[in-house]
């Protein structure tokens, strides 16, 4: 019975199947006053339903004009849009090199490594980096950090600043070889009154900020870049329910891919490591939420 | 932020309605189930799921900040832009000007290094008074161990600020200000906790120090207050799982044989583990080599691996040398303990 794909509430759904509409199709020629009188609900609820069916009905249909499957695009349209996407640099250029330019827009991209080794710094090097303008490797954005540990420390974003001042007017010099550079000089603080700071001190906040995101990048859409240190953090502990869990992780992964698909942003996930050989079992919190990252790089 | 209660968070009456009745009384309970689950349980439409979910964010996000406004909060209202000094001049400087405030600074070594000492003369640090360079606070220390000791504190006063100390009535304010609370279990320190925090807020401590960790395994403290949280950690001896390695920290074949040359010379690790090395945002290993007693600032975010040579003397501990050797690789996170017991006896 395709009615039960529809998203509708369940008495909704129950009202529908006890007035004898089990199939999307036999919703497909019904007018909202009718559907309302028969199933005695207003006649606003009654349009939405229809709009559920229709919504229903049009992914089934392989009738699209366009595409064979409506929301697929071709291979060679998503090559192009690689070809002309901007990345933004780690400032190391090997890194850059195996990344293929650096960092992408549109995609997750995570960080696994031992306490201590270096992810935060670069998070905060690459919310530093995603405002330089696009000659010096960024991508003249802003950038959110959302911070789960603390270990976030702000002299060390203003020392990272300065430094990047220095090397973007280094490179300057050569630029200006060729043609006249066109871009505002910036100070260090400029950098960082660009950089969004949230300090997450619990798993629902984190699940908060992640569902707000939408809307505060809706507001500021000069954001580019969304760091998040680190997303596991507060989910080795107190946690109980281990399936919860993992459902509350997958379903945070996909928002994550979502908003960056969406907003053209890139999204970068600092995991702390466990090493497979330590005691307890919250080492596999890392090993199952890997799997459920499709697009990692 | 995660008990917010939603009776207080103003939605519309409907949906406020069905999230009490099914017993959804907080906003960590909401979030805790996915759209669907919600759903299924409301008995509502997806549209009306996703608004009331995304209203229930907005309100229990933290807020926002942009890192200038945090700088120039810190640089205005926190005594040394939120760092409590700790006098030894390359670790102050290393540390952008001492311990960091509304973070977990960690001190792990062998016994006897000297982590307990360290903690007593940051107490009495963080209690003088700002004009002699202290934080003019109180101080909560935990002293699991009852490894504490007052008359050693003074004498560390004494020696280090014979100005202050020697002045009428001194003493006691100072040493009056410095809490000891003495858990005999962790479910007694967590009780005390709720406590502590109230505390923290209320009358004006500025410094905590938990002594030892490992005899206490704790939550997070750091997030809800700006002041500074040192704890110290023991070590115990590495299990054979832990001597294999990841496999990605290959490397260059010479020096993975200097590791494995080194490697089973120390065998000792912090005693909580990766987990808790996580939680820690600045870890400082203390460890004796070849009878020399050295600090190593292991994990920071705002320093480079460094490495200074200290002694404990009668005003506590002193560089011997305030130009740090920096210190590459792997080596910054072993711990050794090499010729210790030949120092065990403090020289004065």
């Amino acid at each position: 019975m395709d009615i039960l794909r529809m998203a509708v509430s369940a008495t909704q759904r129950g009202k529908l199947i006890a007035a004898g509409y089990t199939s999307l199709s036999s919703l497909s020629s019904i007018s909202p006053p009718v559907l309302a009188r028969d199933l005695q609900i207003p006649e606003s609820e009654a349009s939405e339903i229809l709009k559920a069916a229709s919504q229903s009905v049009r992914l089934d249909n392989s009738n699209g004009c366009h595409a064979i499957i409506a929301g697929a695009q071709t291979a060679w349209d998503m090559l192009n849009e690689e070809d002309t996407s901007r990345c933004i640099t780690t400032s190391c250029a090997d890194l850059d090199n195996i990344l293929g330019g650096g960092i992408n827009c549109k995609e997750v991209t995570e960080i696994g490594g031992v306490p201590g080794i270096g992810k935060t710094q670069l998070g905060i090097q690459l919310a530093v980096n995603v405002q330089r303008p696009a000659d010096y490797g960024g991508l003249g954005g802003k950038a959110i950090y959302i911070d789960t540990e603390g270990s976030f420390m702000v002299e060390r974003a203003l020392q990272i600043a300065e430094a990047c001042v220095e090397d973007m007017l280094e490179y300057r010099g050569f630029l200006r070889k060729n043609f006249e550079p066109c871009h505002v000089s910036m100070q260090p603080k400029d950098f960082l009154a660009n950089i969004f700071y949230f300090r997450i001190c619990s798993y629902t906040e984190q699940l908060a900020v992640v569902n707000y995101l939408d809307k505060f990048i809706s507001d500021h859409k000069d954001v580019k870049l969304v760091i998040i240190d680190s997303v596991t953090f507060h989910f080795r502990q107190d946690f109980d329910d281990m399936a919860l869990r993992t459902r509350l992780l997958s379903g945070m992964a996909l928002k994550l891919i979502k908003l960056a698909k969406k907003n053209s942003l890139a999204v970068r996930n600092l995991s702390p490591f466990a090493g497979c050989s330590l005691e307890s079992g919250d080492d596999q919190v890392f090993k199952w939420f890997i799997p459920f990252i499709p697009c990692l790089r | 932020m995660a008990n917010k209660l939603i009776s207080e968070m103003a939605l519309p009456k409907s949906i406020a309605n069905i999230f009490a009745a099914r017993n959804l009384l907080t906003a960590k309970d909401v979030l805790s189930l996915t759209e669907f689950e919600l759903m299924e349980l409301l008995d509502v439409g997806l549209a009306e799921v996703t608004l009331a979910v995304a209203q229930v964010s907005a309100i229990a996000c933290p807020p926002c900040q942009t890192v200038l406004s945090l700088l120039e909060q810190r640089v205005q209202d926190e005594y040394f832009t939120g760092h409590l000094p700790t006098r030894l001049k390359g670790l102050d400087d290393v540390l952008c000007g001492g311990i960091p405030f509304g973070v977990l600074t960690e001190l792990v070594g062998p016994a006897g290094i000297g982590k307990t000492q360290f903690c007593m003369k940051l107490s009495l640090l963080a209690s003088l008074p700002p004009n002699f360079g202290g934080l003019d606070g109180h101080v909560i220390y935990i002293d699991v161990e009852s490894k504490f000791s007052s008359r050693r504190m003074i004498e560390i006063g004494v020696n280090s600020f014979p100005e202050i100390f020697h002045m009428e009535g001194m003493a006691q304010e100072m040493a009056g200000r410095i809490l000891v609370l003495r858990p005999a279990s962790l479910a007694e320190f967590t009780e005390s906790l709720q406590q502590i925090k109230v505390s923290i807020l209320q009358r004006q401590v500025k410094l905590l120090v938990i002594d030892s960790m490992a005899a206490l395994v704790s939550g997070s403290l750091a997030e809800f207050s700006r002041i500074p949280i040192v704890v110290t950690n023991q070590v115990r001896s590495q299990n054979c799982d832990e001597a294999s390695q990841y496999p990605f920290q290959g490397a260059v074949p010479s020096m993975v044989d200097d590791a494995v040359g080194n490697r089973f010379d120390s065998h000792l690790v912090p005693a909580l583990g990766i987990h808790w090395a996580h939680a820690v945002t600045i870890r400082l290993v203390l460890e004796a080599k070849s009878g020399a007693r050295l600090i190593k600032v292991a994990k920071s975010p705002i320093s480079p691996p460094i490495v200074f040579p200290f002694n404990i003397t009668s005003s506590g501990i002193l560089f011997t040398s305030d130009v740090g050797i920096e210190m590459t690789g792997p080596q910054i996170n072993t711990i050794q303990n090499q010729g210790h017991s030949g120092i065990l006896n403090f020289s004065s």
